[in-house]
C-alpha cells in the first residue's frame, strides 16, 4: 500500500485544490484530510458519514471545588499558567491545562479529578472520490498530531478492508506536530509551493523536514508565472535536494471558480490547467510504482 | 494595543497584511512574528537581526542513575511517555517532555536534573525605519510550537514595557493550540480571509475558536472580487465588521512575490492600509469602552 | 563465564501466526510472536496500542517486550528513540530483518545463532 501525503510548508498555495484534483483522478484510494484543525477537502469530496466519533485525547485537570482546601500549590506548581484564581477559588482554565497531571499528584487535599479530554470528532464517509476518513478538532484543542495518527491508522484499515491500495492525504500547513504525524510512514510527500519569498522560504523547511524523516519529496510549482527569478530560484532548490519538480502551474483564477462550483479542477475536462495537472499526476503514479509500498 | 492578524486557513494574506500596517501604522509599533512554524515577517520587513539566540525548554535528565531508586513516580506521573522503567533502569526520553517540571517535584532523592531540549531560535531587531522586530523560528524535527511562541510573547511583553509601542502580531494559520496562543495577549483580533468556500469555511471556524475571548474581531477581505459572496454575507450576518478589502489583482501577487510590502505598492494601498490602522484602532477602542461600561 | 544464553526472543509480525510476515516496522508494529527457544513454545502479544500513539509508539513496544523478558529482537527497522529504549531495556536488536514470514526469521536466526 502506498501513502501520498500533500504538504506546503506556506498555507494557501493550493494543496487543497490539488489533492482534491489528484482524488478525482487517483483510482482505488482511500481518500483522508490530515489538516485536522481547518479542514477543507470535504468542500469539494462532500462526504456522507457514515460513521462519526468523538476523539478522546489526553487528559484534563479539574479541581472539585468541596475538596480544594485553598492552599494554592496547583498555581505554584502548574508550569502552563493555567490555574485561575478569583475571589480565593481556584480553577483550571482549560485553554490553558496542557493535561501534565503535576497538580493532580502534588495537590495535598487530592482535589483535582483528571478526566479524558474530549476534543473534536472524526468522520468514515462515503464522498464522490470513494471512501475518505477525516475530522475536526474543537477550536483550540490540542494534541492534533494523535488525531492525525488516528485517522490514518482509520484509512488503512478502510483501505485494507476494501483492498484499495493508495491513501492520499491532505496535509496541515506548517512543520510542527500534525504535519511530522502526517509525514510518519509516508511513501511519498507531495510539497505544493509557490514563487514568493514565503513560499520557497516554507518549502525549504518542510522539505527539511521529510528529508529530517527520510521520507522522499516531490515538488509542484503553483502560480509559476508569478515571478521568474523565485520560480528558478526553487527548481535550483529542488536539483540541490533531490527532489523532482513534477510541473509548473500558472496562476489562474479558474482554481477558485471551480471551487467555488464544488468541483475539482480537473472535473472541468476543456482545462488546461487540470491537464498539467493530470500529467502532475500520472508521474506522481509512476513515482509510486518505484518507490517501496508499505507492507500490509 | 496589541493586534493579532490570524485566519483559519493559511496563505490568505496575514503577513502581507501585518507587514503593510507595520509601514503605515503612524505611531511607534513592533512587528512579532508568531509563527515559528513558517515564520516569513522578515522575508517582507527585511529586519536587521540585532540579537539571535537559541531557545529552550527545560527538561529532566539523570546525571547519576545511581541516584534513581527506580520508584517510578516520575513514571507515573508523566503524561507524555517522556520517562520510562524498564526493569531497575530508567530512560529519558527529552524530545517528548512537555516542560512541566512535575517530574523534578516527585523525585524523591533529587535524582533528575533539569537539562536543556533546543526549541529553535528567537531573534531579534530593528526594520530600516527602526521598528523592533521579533521572531521565533521552530528547529526542524521540533514538535512543540507552544513553548518557543511562550518565549517571545514574553519578549514581546517586555519590550511593550520598555518602549510603550503598539503591536502588531503575525499569528499561526489555523485554530488550535498554537493560533489561540499567539491571539492570547491581543486587544484587537484581525481575520484575514479570501472570498471563497474554503476561506469561508476556515473564517467560522476561526471566529468560533477566538470569540470566548471577547476580544473586538475584525475582518479583512484579500483577494476581494474573486469567488462569491459568501464571506460578505457570513460577515453580515453574525456582525463581524468588514475592516478592509485587497482587491484581487496579478500586480498585488506579483509585488508580493517579489518581496514587496504591498502597502508600498502605490497611493492607493498606502491609504488603503492607513485607514485599516485607524479602523482597528477604532476597534481596539470599543474593547475598552466595553470594558468600562 | 560468558553472557547468559538467549532463551526469549521477539519477532515484528503482521499477524498472529507464525507465517504471517515480518513487520518491518518496530514501534507501530502490529504486534510481536515471542518465542520461548527452550520449549520452543510461542505466544502473539498485540501491539495495537502503540500504533494509535502520534510520538512515543517505539518506547511503549520496548516496554512491552521488556515486560515479556525478551532478549533479543528481529525486526526490519528501529527508530532512534526506539533503539535508545530497547538499548536501556537491555534487549539487543536485529534490524533488516523483512520480506520473510515470521518461521523463516526465527529459522534464520537459530540457525546462525548455532554457528556462532
Amino acid at each position: 500500500m502506498h501513502e501520498v501525503v500533500v504538504l506546503s510548508g506556506k498555507g494557501g498555495t493550493g494543496k487543497t485544490s490539488l489533492t482534491a484534483a489528484f482524488a478525482h483522478l487517483a483510482q482505488n484510494k482511500v481518500i483522508c484530510d490530515l489538516d485536522v484543525d481547518a479542514p477543507d477537502l470535504h468542500l469539494i469530496a462532500a462526504p456522507s458519514h457514515v460513521r462519526s466519533e468523538r476523539f478522546l485525547s489526553g487528559h484534563l485537570a479539574e479541581i472539585d471545588p468541596r475538596v480544594c482546601t485553598r492552599c494554592g500549590v496547583c498555581e505554584e506548581v502548574c508550569a502552563f499558567g493555567a490555574i485561575d484564581r478569583a475571589d480565593g477559588t481556584f480553577t483550571v482554565d482549560p485553554g490553558h491545562c496542557e493535561g501534565c497531571k503535576a497538580c493532580v499528584v502534588l495537590c495535598p487535599a487530592q482535589a483535582i479529578r483528571f478526566p479524558e479530554r474530549d476534543c473534536g470528532v472524526w468522520h468514515q464517509s462515503e464522498s464522490r472520490f470513494g471512501p475518505m476518513v477525516h475530522a475536526q478538532l474543537d477550536p483550540g484543542q490540542e494534541n492534533s498530531g494523535k488525531l492525525v495518527t488516528l485517522l490514518k491508522a482509520e484509512a488503512r484499515r478502510e483501505a485494507s478492508r476494501r483492498g484499495l491500495d493508495l491513501i492520499l492525504s491532505d496535509g496541515a500547513p506548517g512543520v510542527g506536530c500534525p504535519v511530522i504525524s502526517s509525514l510518519s510512514q509516508a511513501t511519498l510527500a507531495v510539497l505544493v509551493t509557490e514563487p514568493t519569498p514565503s513560499g520557497r522560504h516554507d518549502l525549504e523547511r518542510v522539505a527539511e523536514l521529510c528529508r529530517h524523516f527520510r521520507i522522499p519529496a516531490a515538488v509542484v510549482l503553483n502560480k509559476a508565472d508569478l515571478d521568474e527569478g523565485q520560480a528558478t530560484a526553487i527548481e535550483t532548490l529542488c536539483r540541490t535536494m533531490d527532489m523532482p519538480l513534477l510541473g509548473r502551474l500558472p496562476h489562474d483564477p479558474e482554481v477558485v471558480w471551480a471551487m467555488v462550483k464544488g468541483q475539482a479542477i480537473t472535473e472541468n475536462p476543456d482545462s488546461a490547467f487540470g491537464s498539467e495537472v493530470r500529467r502532475i499526476w500520472s508521474w506522481i503514479t509512476d513515482l509510486l510504482f518505484n518507490l517501496p509500498a508499505r507492507t500490509s | 494595543m496589541i493586534v493579532a492578524v490570524a485566519s483559519g486557513k493559511g496563505g490568505t494574506g496575514k503577513t502581507t497584511v501585518t507587514a503593510s500596517l507595520a509601514s503605515t501604522w503612524g505611531r511607534p509599533v513592533a512587528a512579532v512574528d508568531l509563527d515559528v512554524e513558517e515564520p516569513n515577517l522578515h522575508l517582507f520587513l527585511k529586519p536587521e537581526a540585532l540579537r539571535e539566540e537559541n531557545a529552550f525548554l527545560e527538561v529532566p535528565t539523570l546525571p547519576e542513575p545511581a541516584r534513581c531508586t527506580a520508584c517510578g513516580a516520575c513514571v507515573d506521573l508523566c503524561q507524555f511517555k517522556a520517562l520510562s522503567l524498564f526493569g531497575q533502569r530508567l530512560a529519558i526520553f527529552p524530545e517528548l517532555c512537555h516542560g512541566c517540571e512535575g517530574c523534578f517535584r516527585v523525585c524523591p532523592t533529587g535524582a533528575l536534573v533539569p537539562g536543556q531540549r533546543e526549541l529553535g531560535e528567537l531573534s531579534c531587531g530593528r526594520t530600516s525605519e527602526g521598528l523592533p522586530w521579533l521572531s521565533g523560528r521552530l528547529r526542524i524535527g521540533e514538535a512543540m510550537s507552544p513553548p518557543l511562541m511562550n518565549q517571545v510573547r514574553a519578549r514581546m511583553k517586555a519590550l511593550v514595557a520598555e518602549e510603550g509601542v503598539d503591536v502588531l502580531v503575525d499569528a499561526p494559520p489555523g485554530v488550535s493550540c498554537p493560533a489561540l496562543a499567539a491571539v492570547q495577549d491581543a486587544d484587537v483580533i484581525l481575520l484575514v480571509t479570501e472570498p471563497t468556500p474554503f476561506g469561508l469555511h476556515d473564517l467560522k471556524l476561526a471566529r468560533e475558536a477566538f470569540k470566548p475571548l471577547g476580544r473586538p474581531m475584525g475582518v479583512v477581505i484579500n483577494r476581494a472580487g474573486l469567488g462569491d459572496h459568501g464571506v460578505h454575507d457570513f460577515c453580515r450576518e453574525s456582525g463581524l465588521p468588514v475592516v478592509a478589502e485587497i482587491p484581487f489583482s496579478r500586480a498585488v501577487a506579483v509585488h508580493y512575490a517579489q518581496g514587496g510590502v504591498v502597502a508600498q505598492m502605490d497611493e492607493a494601498m498606502r491609504e488603503r492600509f492607513t485607514r485599516l490602522g485607524e479602523s482597528v484602532r477604532t476597534l481596539a477602542g470599543s474593547r475598552k469602552e466595553a470594558a468600562h461600561a | 563465564m560468558g553472557p547468559a544464553p538467549v532463551t526469549r526472543i521477539a519477532i515484528s509480525s503482521e499477524g498472529p501466526a507464525l507465517g504471517d510476515p515480518v513487520d518491518p516496522r518496530f514501534g507501530r508494529a502490529a504486534g510481536f510472536v515471542v518465542v520461548d527457544l527452550p520449549s520452543g513454545a510461542w505466544s502473539y502479544v498485540d501491539n495495537g496500542g502503540s500504533q494509535a500513539l502520534a510520538q512515543g509508539a517505539g518506547i511503549q513496544a520496548a516496554e512491552i517486550l521488556a515486560r515479556n523478558d525478551v532478549q533479543v529482537l528481529l525486526t526490519g527497522h528501529v527508530g532512534p528513540k526506539a533503539a535508545a529504549a530497547l538499548q536501556a531495556a537491555g534487549i539487543r536488536a536485529v534490524e533488516g530483518v523483512e520480506g520473510i514470514s515470521v518461521a523463516e526469521a526465527l529459522a534464520r536466526y537459530q540457525q546462525e545463532a548455532g554457528r556462532a
